[in-house]
């Protein structure tokens, strides 16, 4: 009995497809009463006033953005070392979920941005490094796209996973070398004593919940279809082959 | 190692367009540049270190494809990687032997074209010395890079889609390195980490490069 029992595809899509349902069911009640609590019964902050509300978008989706990238990652590692196929799937899967987290960040920071700094866009170190992430978001898929034997893009592309882990960390790292830009710093650790405020922070935390829950709910939804398409597949080189 | 090295550039300087056309697609770069931009002397000063650098990164990119895709389709690579000679130190060879084909002609011919960028004077030794250091970053980048698309019909445009992304911090600290040359100010700590960005690309992507290739030859 172990953990990697539930990666066969049988028993993935056994255990999944009772989970969906309630996976959808939750992220839509946090989303909801998240994104309404925020946007409608918290205060305008004093400075910013109503625009701080985009801060229940921004910051779960610029979450998600990075953590759907390490998501691949270990996905990545699991089917490089494993070789479970659910695992590469998995990860082809959240490229794309990813890569919307990465823009709806982007966009809704432009959107922030222009009152409040009074720029769409600037090359400041944390704006870059997302578009950065975008950029390797998409080489990934374009890699995905163009092999056709499901095993070598599978390799190929946890391989490219891990060595653009590295450049991705180097050049987050590398655009700090122009010194702090715009964006604020840090105000949601948790060892540190100055934090958003509490009407603010509570709403967010439903949000970021949400927003988790909608992504494992949309990998797992997109690996099921990896896999029936995988199954489709095979399912039609067996005909060809009796035809044949 | 050494008979393979030696092999590979006198493909490249007897097969022709390899050796020079890298450099001769960096001369027109340059040159093109101030037809974009306009002739003002100040404006160009103030880009020439970043033209150089995305020059250089450009004429890198050119000849990647080239690095595997002969030797794949006439199994010089499979007989490669069934020779004693391990597949890393392959891809070790390979990113030398193309960072001697393009990334030292460029290195050598870039101070001479600074004058057209109007290049300020400080910054002439700056943009040898990280060009020096950080071409073969480029190199070895792009040697995974085309280890991972040799088996694709049409990787050119894949490849670069793939590479471009991984050469955004080697671009970054080389063309700040000549910025602040240019300016007066102290580069070292640019020049230090593209510096230690190829000794890390060396020491790490050998092996990446050679663990695609055995995907890609299965």
């Amino acid at each position: 009995m172990s953990i990697w029992k539930y990666a066969n595809p049988t028993k993935f899509m056994g255990w999944t497809a009772p989970v969906l349902p309630w996976l959808f069911g939750l992220a839509a009640l946090c989303l909801g009463v998240g994104l309404v609590w925020g946007f409608f019964f918290t205060p305008d902050d004093f400075r910013q006033g109503a625009t701080v509300k985009i801060i229940y978008l921004h910051v779960p989706a610029a979450l998600m953005a990075i953590n759907a990238w390490i998501m691949m990652l270990v996905a990545s590692l699991i089917w490089y070392i494993r070789r479970h196929h659910v695992s590469a799937l998995a990860a082809r899967a959240a490229a794309p979920i990813g890569m919307v987290m990465t823009l709806i960040a982007l966009f809704t920071g432009a959107i922030w941005g222009k009152p409040i700094w009074g720029t769409y866009w600037e090359f400041d170190p944390r704006l870059t490094s997302f578009l950065i992430l975008f950029l390797f978001y998409l080489g990934y898929m374009a890699l995905w796209e163009a092999i056709e034997d499901p095993d070598t893009a599978a390799d190929l592309t946890s391989v490219l996973c891990m060595v653009g882990s590295i450049f991705a960390i180097l050049s987050r790292y590398a655009v700090l070398f122009w010194g702090q830009g715009l964006h604020q710093g840090a105000s949601l650790s948790l060892d540190k004593e100055e934090n958003v405020a509490d009407v603010f922070w509570v709403p967010l935390l439903v949000c970021m919940a949400g927003f988790v829950l909608l992504f494992i709910a949309l990998v797992l939804m997109r690996t099921r279809t990896e896999v029936r398409a995988r199954q489709i597949r095979a399912l039609e080189n067996r005909a060809r082959a009796q035809n044949a | 190692m050494i008979a393979l090295l030696l092999r590979d550039l006198r493909l490249a300087v007897r097969a022709g367009g390899g050796f020079g056309l890298g450099l001769a697609f960096f001369l027109i770069v340059i040159v093109l540049v101030p037809f974009g931009v306009g002739p003002q002397s100040d404006l160009l000063t103030a880009i020439a270190p970043g033209i150089f650098w995305v020059a250089s990164l450009l004429a890198a990119l050119l000849s990647l494809d080239r690095i595997f895709a002969l030797d794949f389709e006439d199994g010089s690579l499979t007989l490669l990687a069934t020779s004693p000679l391990p597949l890393e130190g392959v891809g070790l060879i390979k990113a030398l032997a193309h960072w001697v084909t393009t990334g030292l002609p460029l290195t050598v011919a870039a101070p001479a074209l600074g004058f057209m960028l109007v290049l300020a004077p400080e910054a002439y030794s700056y943009l040898l010395l990280s060009l020096l250091l950080g071409t073969p970053a480029l190199s070895m980048i792009g040697t995974f890079g085309a280890a991972l698309t040799v088996g694709l019909r049409r990787g050119g445009l894949l490849l670069s889609v793939l590479v471009l992304p991984l050469y955004i911090p080697t671009l970054i600290y080389g063309a700040e390195a000549v910025r602040r040359g240019a300016e007066g100010l102290d580069p070292s700590g640019a020049l230090i980490l593209l510096g230690g960005i190829t000794a890390g690309t060396f020491a790490i992507l050998p092996f990446a490069t050679a663990a695609v290739l055995r995907i890609n030859l299965r």
